[in-house]
């Protein structure tokens, strides 16, 4: 099947399986790696990226289902030179080690702090239950989040 | 000259850039020209004899380039997996080793066994095939508990080990350890279940190898946290690939935790079978088929008896574990539940006698091996279990008994009684400030505030002690380690003066990239962004032993500091050429070499660019080039400690577990970078939490069948299921390390697990209950109020 979307900012027009799913067109077909495969049962959210405005679990989409749909994952955050704010966040508070659930991580949060102007921690704690990390306790995740939340809202980013 | 970023600094992680923007460069994104893909055919019985296996279906499917079987391998020469550590019972024989093959030879001996391997154009062709694989499987009956596994009757996984028992181990003096026991006033006594985990680091396993038949020469990219030695392994003993012909590629992993410091079945197969059909093969493990086939940890049953006098003090400790090793010896499966154990049992006190038994036994399970603590949390769960114990039944407090016991800060250098000497530590100092950072004086009123609640609140304590950075080789070797414990670094200074460090170690996640550039800048007064550290490739670094068991920083951090102390004499030298001085009147500090008592001076770059461009240098007694290489072989273990306390509140109604508060007080020696120390505790602290309170590995008694073999049966701890954690150090540099550094890496590990398992108990010692095994979750919580409650009202 052809299906064409934007891709982080880009029109992409792609022959896709029908059985095929966003992850794998994304990683292999597509070349965009940082999207990360984790488990097999939707549970690790190492594979999050945004659909439109929604971050969502691209092992478990179809990716027919995103034709005509605006996807952006962690290639198209921010870029090594300009990163983004969550991106500064996760740096500066030390909130990956392996950096194998980060991109997910990531994407889930920016979404977090879309709808989050001034979250709790316990509101953090709570959104980042579908992604798992087996590094950092958390504990750093979180503090990253909450700071770049407020980056994000402070810079008109959100 | 930039200012210093050295020993004690806190900067941000070099290595964080490419992870944050998606370019990290894991196995699984590797793409090489024409590769295949591969799956593994695995078992779905626990025990079985394989009678045949039919491929003729599966080599029909489109696509389908080779379906490879024992039977092939076997053909082929290829050798069993081999074990790094052999071990010796109490007996003086050595353990049973029966072969290892890296697919099925005629019997299967836990799910997930490896059968055959289906190589095929495309994934979801060879998917397709390895359905199509028709294997014969004669079940059999399978053990999966190591109390029955010992039984005369049960079914034997090898026909040459009786009683499925590998070895009968024993460490310590049992005659001192009987005789106080028979002058105790008070024997405590515990019986517990050390429970099985899966290490379930993010990144699933994954392998790619190629062969190039113009050179000889094979590639195999591996998720491992240690190339060098897969290398070796994998060369020299199953594949009789040489050295020189072989590369070994563990680019960037997505966490480790010891199940990828093994060398794996799946890595020769692949690596094999690309020589066969000429075609780069990439294998990508699920994560259900990763449940079935990385290593597992822990899994013990003991007994253990404490003996005291009438004060509380310890007089000797008695201990006998059996050990589950699962289906076949994993690398280094035998040595973890007696080396890495038995030695640790003194933990921080000073009983003056210890006798320990482990029984290792096979059982139809996944091979058992190092996960994050290996060996010592187990050690420290019996040992803190049974104080609390101890102290409970004699009225003692929690925190006074461990102080009546603890070794005092002046006594180090301090011999225990199970084989090992601590060099420093102040257990006390931690135990200390942690009571105070927890604020264990205010429980009470804690406790009562929850009660009001109809809460049931408890608080508990763990001390520890562990030992890690494995060493010294020559003792390891006595131990039975078929290895060195030794690590590798270079130095390579740029003619630019920028420097390029090659290490023998593996960062998967521990910030080696910022800490080793920070020895360095330390060292060599380079500024911190002119540093490189390169590892993970066997073509690219000289040797080494790779991470795990803390060991990174304590020996491979040396073997750092030790080059670059090779490139300050070397320095020394050019720079007394250039400054027509002698080299004993050279002076070298903060990136300068200095004529002593003068200010004549040279950079380190200037030293670098004349070592490089010797127009004018001293070519007749000195070499140009500045690059330097050293081993390092430690001396002892390192043997960081603490205190942790862990605050938990349990609803009555709902037998939940809320996990409040955590305290830790480590002594990690010198802190090289507190930021990456920290983050090392959290995480440690968080496997060992999802170890009392979540995780457990569970198969089904009768079949065998693995029943938490996904992330929906298995808990893992997740973020909202924690407290934010209060971590500190209070460090007590090690005798022996070039820096004083001791290991970070494991340490929440070893503490955590017997802190909340404490706290648990002392929120229910209110209804008589002494223990509970982990995880404490709400099943198992309900049936320990409801019995407790039962037995109460009967009294």
């Amino acid at each position: 099947m052809n299906i064409s979307f934007v891709l982080n900012g880009k029109s992409v027009r792609v022959e896709v399986e029908p059985a095929t799913l966003l992850c794998d067109l994304l990683r292999d077909k597509l070349g965009l790696t940082g999207t990360h495969v984790g488990c097999d049962t939707s549970q690790c959210g190492a594979c999050v990226v945004h659909v439109g405005e929604s971050s969502v679990k691209s092992c478990t989409l179809l990716a027919v289902a995103v034709d005509g749909a605006r996807v952006t994952t962690v290639e198209g955050l921010g870029t090594p030179e300009a990163l983004h704010p969550m991106q500064i966040a996760f740096h500066e508070n030390h909130g990956l080690q392996c950096g194998f659930c980060t991109p997910g991580m990531l994407m889930s949060s920016v979404e977090f702090a879309r709808r989050h102007p001034s979250p709790t921690e316990e509101e953090v704690r709570h959104w980042l239950e579908g992604n798992l990390c087996r590094c950092t306790g958390y504990q750093n995740i979180v503090k990253s989040v909450l700071h770049g939340t407020a980056a994000m809202h402070a810079e008109g980013r959100a | 000259m930039a200012s210093v970023i050295g020993i004690g600094a806190r900067p941000l992680r070099k290595e964080d850039r490419r992870f944050l923007t998606g370019r990290g460069n894991y196995v699984a994104d590797i793409k090489r020209p024409d590769m295949v893909a591969g799956v593994f055919v695995r078992s779905p019985h626990a025990h079985a004899t394989v009678n045949s296996i039919d491929a003729a279906t599966a080599l029909g499917v489109p696509g389908v380039l080779a379906v490879v079987t024992g039977e092939d391998l076997k053909a082929g020469a290829v050798a069993g997996l081999p074990c790094g550590w052999g071990i010796t019972g109490k007996d003086g024989l050595p353990m049973k080793e029966p072969p290892h093959p890296a697919l099925a030879q005629g019997k299967v001996r836990h799910v997930g066994d490896p059968v055959a391997f289906v190589v095929a154009e495309t994934l979801e062709q060879a998917r397709v095939a390895a359905e199509a694989v028709a294997v014969d499987y004669g079940v059999l009956p399978a053990v999966v508990g190591v109390l029955e596994a010992i039984k005369d009757d049960a079914p034997l996984l090898f026909d040459e080990v009786p009683n499925n028992l590998c070895c009968d181990w024993a460490l310590g003096d049992r005659a001192a350890t009987d005789a106080a026991f028979r002058k105790a006033a008070h024997v405590a006594r515990i019986s517990l279940v050390n429970n099985r985990l899966v290490g379930n680091p993010m990144e699933p396993r994954a392998a790619i190898a190629e062969y190039n038949p113009a050179t000889g020469q094979y590639t195999l990219w591996s998720t491992s946290q240690f190339p060098h030695v897969v290398r070796l392994l994998m060369g020299a003993f199953v594949l009789n690939i040489p050295q020189h012909l072989l590369r070994v590629v563990a680019p960037d992993v997505g966490g480790g935790f010891g199940v990828k410091q093994f060398h794996y079945a799946e890595e020769a197969v692949v690596t094999w079978t690309a020589a066969k059909i000429g075609r780069p093969i990439k294998w990508v493990c699920e994560r259900s088929e990763g449940f079935v086939s990385d290593a597992q940890g822990r899994d013990h049953v003991t007994e253990a008896e404490l003996a005291l006098d009438e004060n509380g003090k310890f007089l000797g400790l008695r201990v006998e574990t059996i050990a589950n090793i699962g289906g076949y010896i994993s690398t280094f499966g035998p040595n973890i539940p007696t080396n890495l154990y038995g030695p640790l049992l003194a933990g921080v006190y000073t009983t003056p006698a210890i006798y320990c038994e482990v029984k290792v036994v096979f059982t139809n399970t996944v091979p058992v091996d190092a996960y994050r603590g290996a060996g010592r949390p187990e050690a420290t769960f019996v040992l803190e279990r049974l104080v609390d114990v101890a102290a409970g039944e004699m009225g003692i407090d929690r925190a006074e008994i461990r102080r009546r016991n603890m070794i005092p800060k002046e006594a180090y250098p301090y011999q225990t009684p199970v084989m090992v000497q601590y060099d420093s530590g102040d257990p006390k100092g931690c135990l200390e400030q942690a009571l105070k950072a927890s604020d264990w004086a205010g429980f009470p009123n804690r406790k009562a505030a929850s009660a009001a609640k109809g809460k049931l609140r408890g608080i508990g304590l763990s001390t520890y002690v562990e030992a890690c950075g494995l060493a010294p080789s020559r003792i390891a070797g006595r131990l039975g380690a078929r290895g060195g414990l030794y690590e590798s670094a270079t130095v390579r200074v740029h003619p630019t003066g920028q420097v390029t460090v090659l290490i023998g170690t593996h960062n998967h996640g521990q910030g080696h990239e910022t800490t080793y550039a920070q020895i360095v800048c330390e060292k060599l007064g380079v500024p911190f962004e002119n540093i490189d550290v390169v590892f993970g490739d066997t073509d690219k670094v000289q040797f080494g032993m790779g991470t795990y068991g803390s060991r990174s920083l304590v020996v491979g951090g040396a073997a750092l500091y030790k080059a670059a102390e090779k490139v300050i004499l070397k320095g020394k030298k050019i720079a007394a050429h250039l400054l027509e001085s002698s080299e004993q009147d050279i002076e070298f500090e903060a990136g300068e070499f200095k004529v002593a008592g003068t200010d004549r001076k040279k950079a380190f770059a200037d030293i670098a660019l004349a070592a490089y461009v010797p127009h004018d240098y001293p070519l007749e007694v000195l070499e140009p080039g500045l690059e330097k290489q050293a081993y390092y072989d430690p001396v002892n273990f390192t043997y960081p400690g603490g205190a942790h306390i862990a605050e938990v509140e349990i609803d009555p109604e709902t037998c939940v577990v809320s996990l409040l508060n955590y305290t830790a007080v480590d002594d990690v020696g010198t802190v090289i970078n507190p930021m990456i120390v920290e983050g090392q505790l959290h995480g440690g602290i968080v496997q060992g939490i999802g170890q009392a309170l979540f995780e457990n590995c569970i198969y089904d008694d009768i079949s065998g069948q693995l029943l938490s073999g996904s992330f929906m049966d298995y808990c893992m701890p997740r973020a909202d299921n924690l407290p934010r954690m209060s971590v500190a150090t209070h460090s007590t540099p090690c005798a022996h390390t070039p820096m004083g550094v001791k290991g970070c890496g494991e340490v929440g590990t070893i503490g955590s697990p017997a802190a909340v398992a404490n706290a648990v108990v002392d929120a229910l010692a209110h209804l008589g209950v002494n223990h509970v095994d982990m995880p404490a979750t709400a099943n198992r919580l309900w049936r320990v109020i409801k019995s407790s409650s039962l037995l109460q009202a009967a009294e």
